[in-house]
C-alpha cells in the first residue's frame, strides 16, 4: 500500500503498484452514502449477497454470513436488492417489513 | 563517425528504415494516409523476415495505441505510427501512454483532420496532442524524420524521462517528397539505440506489478505533477542525445535550428518543412541588406521557451507562422504563436513585438513570396513598433 502522504517525489511513476494484493488496505467505506444492515435472526443465509457483493464486503464464516466489512462496503445496494428473504416479522434494526438486508442512510449512523 | 549510405528515399520510407534498424519488439499500426508508406514497408520487412519484430495490424488506430500500451508495459520497445484521424482516434490511449509513463516511440505524418475531408499536410492532427504528455519532435525533411525517429528512442527510454515521443515529418511534402538521405549502418543504429531494459515490467513475472490501477484524488495529482516534472527535465538529455547523434553522423541536432539569427533584427518561426521555403526567402533577403532571420523549433514538446526567449530578446519584430488554428484561442491563432507570446511575456519581454501568419492549411501551397510579404510587414513593425492585425493568414482567398 502507497504511504497516503507521499509526496509526488516519492510516489510510484505511473501509478504502478508493486505489491501484490494490497487493495485490501485501501478503505473504500468512506464512499458510502448508504449502509446495509441485516437481521440475523431471519437471515436463511442463502448466500445471494455474498455472491453478488462486487467488493467482497460479506463476511462469511462456517457457511454463515455474519456481517458486512464496512471498511470496504461502498454501499451500492446490491445486497439489499438481491436478498431474497421476505421477513416475517419487522427487521430487527430497522423495524421495516421488507427483507432480511435493507439499506439505511449513513446519516443515520454516529 | 560511421560509415553512411546515401540513398534516394521519400520521408515515409526514410521513416521504415530506421524502424527496421531499431528493429523494434513490437509494432501496433493501422495505415492511413500519408502515413501508410510507414505501415506498408515496415510490414514488408516483417514478412521478409528482416526484422525480429511481431507485427500487429489492428482494426483501428486506438487498438494500435492499446496495442502498444500492453506491450510496452510488458518490457517491450514498442513502436506505431499514424496521421491525422488516426491519431484523434487514438486520443484516449494517447494520454494514458504518457501517463503510465510508457516510452513508446510514433512517427506522425502530419496530416490535416476533418472535416471537410482532406488528406493533406498541416499540423492539426499533432498539435490537437500537445497536452497530452508526449514529447513532440518535429522534423524539416526526410533526413530529420530518419535522425528524429532513431534519436526518439533513446529519448524516450531515457531513465528520467520514460515519457513517450511522437517524430512529426509534414504529410506528402516530406512524407511523399523523395530526397537524398543518408542512412546509418545497421549496427550503427543497433548500437546507438541499444537495449531496452525496463526496470519493472509485467512480465517480469518474479516481481509482479499492477499497471494503470485506480488512482483516485488522494494520488492522481502527484503522478500528474511527474509528468510534467520529467518534461522538465527533456530539454538536456534531447540536447545531449543529439550531440552524441552528431558525434555517429555528422548531424547534431539541438533544440532550435537557426539560420542566419546573428544581429537580426526580424525573424521568423517556423516548424518543419516550411523552414525550407523560409529559408530560401531569408537567404534573398539577407542578399539585400535586410536584417531578418530565420527560427525553426525542433521541439514543441516539451516547449523551448526559455530557449527562444533568449534567442529573440534582442530581435524588434517576430512573425510566427501556424500551420492549424487553436479555434477560439486569443484572435484565433495558432498555438506556436501563442506559446512564443507567453514565453517572451514571462521571460520579462515586453518590447519584442509578434505577429502570427496561420498558413498551409489542408496542404495549401506555402509560396517565397508569403515569406516576403512576412518579411514587409516585419519591416513595418520594426519600425513602427505597430501589429495591425494579430493574425493573418496566408495564401487564403480574402
Amino acid at each position: 500500500m502507497p504511504n497516503p502522504k507521499a509526496t509526488w517525489k516519492e510516489v510510484t511513476w505511473g501509478g504502478v503498484v508493486y505489491e501484490a494484493g494490497n487493495s485490501v488496505e485501501y478503505l473504500t467505506g468512506g464512499w458510502r452514502s448508504q449502509r446495509p444492515v441485516r437481521d440475523p435472526d431471519q437471515c436463511t443465509h442463502c448466500m445471494l449477497c455474498w455472491v453478488n457483493c462486487p467488493d467482497s464486503a460479506v463476511i462469511v464464516k462456517d457457511s454463515k454470513v455474519v456481517g458486512f466489512d464496512y471498511d470496504h462496503c461502498k454501499g451500492c445496494g446490491i445486497c439489499a436488492s438481491v436478498c431474497p428473504a421476505k421477513i416475517k416479522k419487522p427487521h430487527s434494526q430497522t423495524g421495516e417489513m421488507g427483507r432480511v438486508i435493507q439499506m439505511v442512510p449513513e446519516t443515520e449512523f454516529d | 563517425m560511421a560509415k553512411s549510405t546515401i540513398a534516394a528515399l521519400d520521408g515515409a520510407h526514410a521513416v521504415a528504415t530506421a524502424m527496421r534498424q531499431i528493429n523494434p519488439d513490437l509494432v501496433a499500426a493501422y495505415p492511413i494516409t500519408p502515413q501508410t508508406a510507414i505501415v506498408q514497408t515496415f510490414s514488408q520487412f516483417v514478412a521478409d523476415g528482416v526484422v525480429d519484430t511481431e507485427f500487429v495490424p489492428v482494426e483501428s488506430e486506438h487498438a494500435a495505441m492499446s496495442c502498444c500500451v500492453g506491450a510496452s508495459a510488458a518490457g517491450g520497445r514498442v513502436m506505431t505510427a499514424t496521421a491525422a484521424n488516426g491519431l484523434a482516434l487514438m486520443w484516449e490511449i494517447v494520454y494514458i501512454a504518457a501517463s503510465m509513463r510508457l516510452p513508446i516511440i510514433m512517427p506522425v505524418v502530419n496530416r490535416a483532420l476533418s472535416a471537410p475531408l482532406n488528406i493533406h499536410c498541416d499540423h492539426s492532427d499533432s498539435m490537437g496532442a500537445r497536452d497530452a504528455g508526449w514529447i513532440q519532435l518535429y522534423g524539416e525533411s526526410a533526413q530529420e524524420a530518419y535522425d528524429n525517429t532513431i534519436q526518439a528512442v533513446r529519448i524516450a527510454e531515457h531513465p528520467d524521462l520514460l515519457t513517450p515521443v511522437m517524430t512529426m515529418q509534414d504529410g506528402f511534402i516530406t512524407g511523399h517528397g523523395v530526397e537524398r538521405v543518408e542512412t546509418l549502418s545497421d549496427q550503427a543504429v543497433k548500437d546507438f539505440v541499444g537495449t531496452y531494459k525496463p526496470e519493472h515490467s509485467l512480465l517480469d513475472v518474479d516481481n509482479p506489478a499492477t499497471y494503470g490501477a485506480w488512482d483516485m484524488y488522494d494520488y492522481y495529482f502527484e503522478h500528474k505533477r511527474q509528468q510534467t516534472d520529467a518534461l522538465s527535465k527533456a530539454m538536456p538529455i534531447i540536447r545531449e542525445i543529439g550531440q552524441e547523434y552528431g558525434k555517429l553522423s555528422g548531424r547534431t541536432y539541438g533544440i532550435l535550428d537557426t539560420y542566419e539569427m546573428d544581429n537580426a533584427e526580424m525573424a521568423v518561426v517556423v516548424l518543419s518543412s516550411s523552414a525550407g521555403t523560409a529559408r530560401t526567402a531569408v537567404r534573398a533577403l539577407r542578399a539585400k541588406g535586410v536584417k531578418i532571420g530565420m527560427v525553426k523549433p525542433r521541439v514543441f514538446r516539451p516547449f523551448p521557451a526559455k530557449e527562444l526567449a533568449e534567442l529573440l530578446q534582442n530581435v524588434s519584430a517576430v512573425g510566427v507562422m501556424d500551420r492549424s488554428i487553436s479555434f477560439g484561442a486569443m484572435d484565433g491563432c495558432g498555438p506556436l504563436f501563442l506559446e512564443l507570446c507567453a514565453a517572451l511575456f514571462s521571460h520579462g519581454n515586453r518590447k519584442t513585438r509578434v505577429i502570427n501568419y496561420i498558413y498551409g492549411l489542408g496542404g495549401r501551397d506555402l509560396l517565397p513570396a508569403h515569406v516576403e510579404q512576412i518579411a514587409k510587414n516585419l519591416q513595418d513593425i520594426a519600425a513602427t513598433g505597430d501589429v495591425k492585425q494579430t493574425v493573418n493568414y496566408l495564401g487564403l482567398r480574402e
